[in-house]
């Protein structure tokens, strides 16, 4: 199965998230903002990124510029978490070299699905 | 938690109970200097006997000092001295009400020193409760929060809140230091 | 799989309760008419969770009236809103108001909607005053795309799909894109190769390859946008409806190119306001709550088990003892010692918090403020997993903003300046733990401090005596003093003089002390001490009249018996002692505390050496009693904070002792002085 590194600030986020993905069959890495997840992603690759996009000490968007630069983490799947289904905040992340997003509120089915859609 | 009577000093503890199966206001009586007072009930946690205190320095002289009560450190205030009444001497039978003084910051514990504990008062028509007089009373009346004539005798009803809130407390202590400082200027 | 979101309610509320206290710290905090971004964005960073959790956990009333305050906060952000009192005032409102709905949630009761209703009104009014209609629109929640939507056709859809060369930098994959679109139906895909160069010009990294794909079934336009969403902008995109005749009109949508560059503007912009300064939590999170690794607990059920089983090893030895078996008790009761203060440590493990939590916001710091004074400054820090206690932590943050400040405004030297020394300064953050206490160092290899410049401040202001012959630490020890500040000029970074003084109340107050070493040329270094822990202190008991005190084992330098022939009296009332070449000031206990029955003759008691901020007393006591592990109470719980005192505890007796405050002693001693 994937390794998956998920970053948010929030605690009930990362629980929800990591609960669903190890109930799959994941091996999850946990961050709680993006600097943390650097330091992570520095020293263990990850198949998939699931982030946060406002975070204190650094946001996701500086994250994903910063995994981009990583050669471990040039490809690799990143999706930022939304509050918002409008156009600009998702290009934020687009525009940083996200991948794709996942828009919050979801559930953990629509999580899986769209996880199992990235990763195949 | 007031119902635990493994205490020794522990006097009577099951006003709570009662409280909460009777219709109406409930208040517990005492007595100071030959006067009747009345607190809420919902407001005593507990009452105790008299055990030595660890005093605390720098307080006005009716905080008496700090006590243990399961662990937490509790202020008593000897009432008496508070209403700037004569202080009498502690014996086996002085009594402690450990009352809870709501604050903006929150529940606070205190326990106070009376000379002895009367009974539970009933009162069923909050009409019975009359205006506290502007004069004429030891205590100062801003305290008091009503007038309830039971048998003839009276018992003023006690405002534990602003009594016992620290400000006031300490308010009234930097007043009289002040009064101190300038008498010995 | 179904999964029960329901076990991460309780976190959610607890993040959303320390997040409104966050807000409401940020908002009082706002000064009206200046926008603080980084407070405003910390304000909204904690609604937008709330609004995200809520909206997972399905408090709808909860995200609709955060979306509203959310949207009014990002305005302000945006500078499109004024940040008036009026504002703030309407936001704290929100705070409380948002604080009772989440307790009605969480306690199942009704949500008052009536005051909902009224404070949505007011914030959606101060949008709309602003003329951000669209931010209204959001508000109300009445936004939904109804987008123009061509029917399903019978037969399917003609899609052109044309990435551009860097589709796949940001991880997008082509073969996943028709995974997906397989899954709607039956799918043909026709590559076009007609961009691939040749071969030594392939980048191995880029997509030349284009595709024409025929998808066959009933799968509607939006299901194939949707597929598309992620790449909608990193290709040239057809979706038509798959008629017999094809003509395919290769309409790329050009016009998504261009909103990209004004991406890159609008993204770069936004990361320079995400400044990330976790602002505010301290104070708010004074009485939050603790998040605990699994690790910490297990181990301090794993020590529970094993005082389970002395304490059954000590009930079989009790059914029938004989003395005979004493070395077998005194075996159980040693192992019960050791159980018990290993449990006590792991029990306060689960209080502290790696240090790093609080050197993260350094990195940024440091960069931003080196660029805005134009000087060249690496950061180094080390032992950010030092574990602190919680309560310690929140307090040491703005002590150590302004250490850290202060290097890089007074000791690092602009470039040019430098001399021989490399021109990048250096700032060293550094954590260990050392004999039962925690230290932390801020160093830098700046122009250290100017002791010239300090002597003449500490005379002109008469600190220092002319003529007398002064230490470099007692020189040093002067930054401490409030109005001593020896910056040539006021800067906004660190400010002028206000501080040092604070900085160590501040550390005090947690128990701790903090010193400075400096050298001309070649930098400073500022330790500060700082207890393991808020909760337990080892202390020695000491006996003044009936009372019993404790003072903390760490501030004792020895203990004396005085003879009086040593004893001077220092211009009318105060005392000192001729002591180890020095005068030392006698504080009488049972005086300054005012105990009955207590010793008076000084040949009669004891003097307890103590020492605080680089200072000595002698605190008279009647005699010494135990050493023991104290757990402090606090007094201000049900009384309140009282000069010369840091705390109290439950004695052995049941009595409460009252744990004495040595640096605050000695402050009063000197004020009285």
């Amino acid at each position: 199965m994937a390794t998956i590194l998920i970053v948010d600030d929030s605690a009930s986020m990362r629980q929800m998230v990591e609960f669903t993905l190890k109930e799959a069959g994941h091996q999850v890495m946990v961050a709680e903002d993006g600097l943390a997840a650097l330091n992570l992603a520095k020293g263990a690759a990850s198949d998939l990124v699931i982030t946060d996009v406002n975070m204190p000490n650094m946001d996701g968007i500086t994250l994903i510029r910063e995994l981009r630069a990583l050669p471990a983490y040039k490809f690799t799947p990143i999706l930022t978490l939304t509050t918002e289904s409008t156009t600009d905040k998702k290009m934020e992340g687009k525009g940083a070299g996200a991948t794709g997003w996942i828009v919050k509120p979801f559930n953990p089915e629509k999580l899986l699905a769209t996880v199992n859609k990235v990763l195949g | 938690m007031a119902t635990k009577t493994t205490e020794l000093a522990t006097v009577g503890t099951h006003l709570k109970r009662e409280a909460t199966t009777a219709e109406g206001l409930q208040y517990l009586t005492f007595t100071l200097a030959g006067e009747s007072y009345g607190i809420d009930i919902l407001q005593v946690q507990e009452i105790r006997g008299w055990v030595p205190v660890t005093k605390v320095p720098n307080a006005p002289s009716f905080v008496r000092g700090v006590m243990n009560l399961r662990g937490a450190i509790v202020p008593v205030i000897d009432l008496r001295l508070r209403f700037g009444l004569e202080s009498v001497e502690y014996t086996k039978t002085t009594v402690v009400i450990v009352v809870t003084v709501r604050s903006e910051q929150g529940g606070r514990i205190v326990g106070m020193v009376v000379d002895g504990v009367s009974d539970v008062l009933n009162i069923n028509n909050a009409a019975d409760i009359k205006d506290p007089p502007d004069f004429g009373t030891a205590v100062n009346t801003e305290f008091i929060s009503g007038l309830v004539t039971i048998e003839a005798e009276m018992v003023m009803l006690l405002d534990v809140d602003r009594l016992l809130s620290i400000e006031e407390m300490f308010a009234m202590e930097s007043i009289r230091g002040a009064d101190a400082a300038r008498a010995t200027a | 799989m179904a999964i029960d979101i329901g076990q991460f309610v309780q976190t959610f509320f607890e993040e959303s309760l320390e997040g409104l206290d966050i807000m409401e710290a940020g908002l009082l905090a706002l000064p009206p008419g200046a926008a603080d971004l980084e407070q405003i964005n910390t304000i909204f960073r904690a609604a937008h969770s709330i609004k995200g959790g809520s909206g997972t956990f399905g408090f709808k009333e909860v995200t609709d009236f955060t979306h509203v305050m959310e949207t009014l906060l990002d305005k302000m952000r945006e500078g499109q809103l004024a940040v008036t009192s009026e504002a703030v005032n309407s936001l704290l409102e929100s705070v409380d108001c948002l604080r009772e709905m989440l307790m009605a949630v969480r306690q199942n009761t009704d949500i008052d909607n009536a005051r909902v209703g009224d404070l949505q009104g007011r914030l959606t009014q101060l949008l709309e005053r602003k003329g951000a209609a669209s931010g209204t629109a959001d508000a109300t929640g009445h936004r939904g795309p109804v987008a123009s939507q061509p029917l399903p056709p019978a037969g399917g859809w003609l899609i052109g799909f044309r990435p551009h060369l860097d589709l796949m930098h940001r991880g997008n994959d082509p073969v996943r894109i028709f995974r997906e679109l397989a899954a709607l139906g039956d799918l043909t895909v026709r590559p076009d190769f007609s961009r691939l160069p040749r071969l030594a010009e392939i980048q191995p990294e880029d997509c030349y390859l284009a595709w024409e794909l025929e998808l066959r079934g009933d799968a509607g336009h939006e299901a194939v946008t949707e597929v598309f969403a992620w790449v909608e902008d990193d290709c040239d995109l057809s979706i038509d409806a798959l008629v017999e005749t094809v003509v395919p009109p290769v309409t790329g949508k050009t016009a998504a190119e261009e909103p990209g560059q004004g991406e890159l503007l609008l993204e770069r912009r936004s990361g320079d306001r995400r400044k990330s300064d976790r602002r505010g939590s301290g104070a708010a999170a004074d009485s939050g709550s603790i998040r605990v690794s699994i690790d910490k607990v297990d181990a301090v059920i794993n020590l529970v088990g094993e005082l389970v089983t002395t304490q059954s090893m000590l009930s079989a030895l009790g059914v029938d003892f004989d003395m005979d078996r004493i070395d077998k008790l005194h075996e159980a009761l040693d192992q019960l010692d050791r159980n018990t203060r290993d449990l006590q440590e792991h029990v306060m493990r689960i209080r502290m918090l790696p240090v790093s939590s609080v050197f993260s916001r350094f990195p940024r710091m440091v960069h931003d403020i080196s660029e805005k004074l134009g000087k060249r400054v690496e950061l180094q820090i080390s032992g950010e997993q030092t574990e602190i206690d919680k309560t310690v932590i929140e307090k040491i943050g703005d002590p150590l903003i302004h250490l850290v400040r202060n290097s890089l405004d007074h000791g690092i030297e602009p470039p040019g300046e430098r001399g021989t020394k490399p021109q990048t300064g250096i700032i060293t953050l550094n954590a260990y733990h050392k004999s039962g206490s925690i230290f932390i160092e801020v160093g830098d290899d700046g122009r250290g401090l100017d002791r010239d410049a300090l002597r003449r401040k500490g005379l002109d202001s008469g600190l220092l005596r002319p003529g007398e012959e002064y230490s470099d630490e007692q020189i040093h020890e002067l930054i401490f003093h409030p109005g001593l500040s020896t910056a040539k000029q006021i800067s906004d970074v660190s400010g002028r003089g206000v501080g040092m003084d604070v900085v160590r109340r501040n550390i005090q107050d947690v128990g701790g002390n903090i010193q400075i070493a400096s050298h001309p040329g070649r930098g400073s270094m500022i330790t500060i001490c700082l207890p393991l822990t808020l909760a337990i202190l080892d202390g020695q008991l000491v006996s003044v009249g009936q009372d019993c005190y404790i003072i903390p084992l760490l501030s004792i330098v020895e203990s004396v018996q005085i003879r009086a022939e040593a004893i001077n009296r220092m211009a009318g009332k105060c005392e000192v002692l001729r002591f180890r070449g020095q005068h030392l000031p006698i504080l009488r206990l049972y005086e300054l505390f005012g105990a009955e029955d207590a010793v008076t003759d000084l040949e009669k008691g004891l003097l307890v050496v103590v020492e605080a901020d680089g200072r000595q007393v002698g605190l008279f006591v009647d005699d010494l009693q135990g050493q023991q592990q104290v757990s402090i109470k606090s007094l201000e719980k049900n009384f309140r904070r009282v000069s010369g005192v840091a705390g109290a505890t439950i004695l052995g007796d049941g009595r409460v002792g009252l744990i004495l405050d040595i640096s605050g002693l000695i402050r009063v001693n000197n004020a009285a002085m």
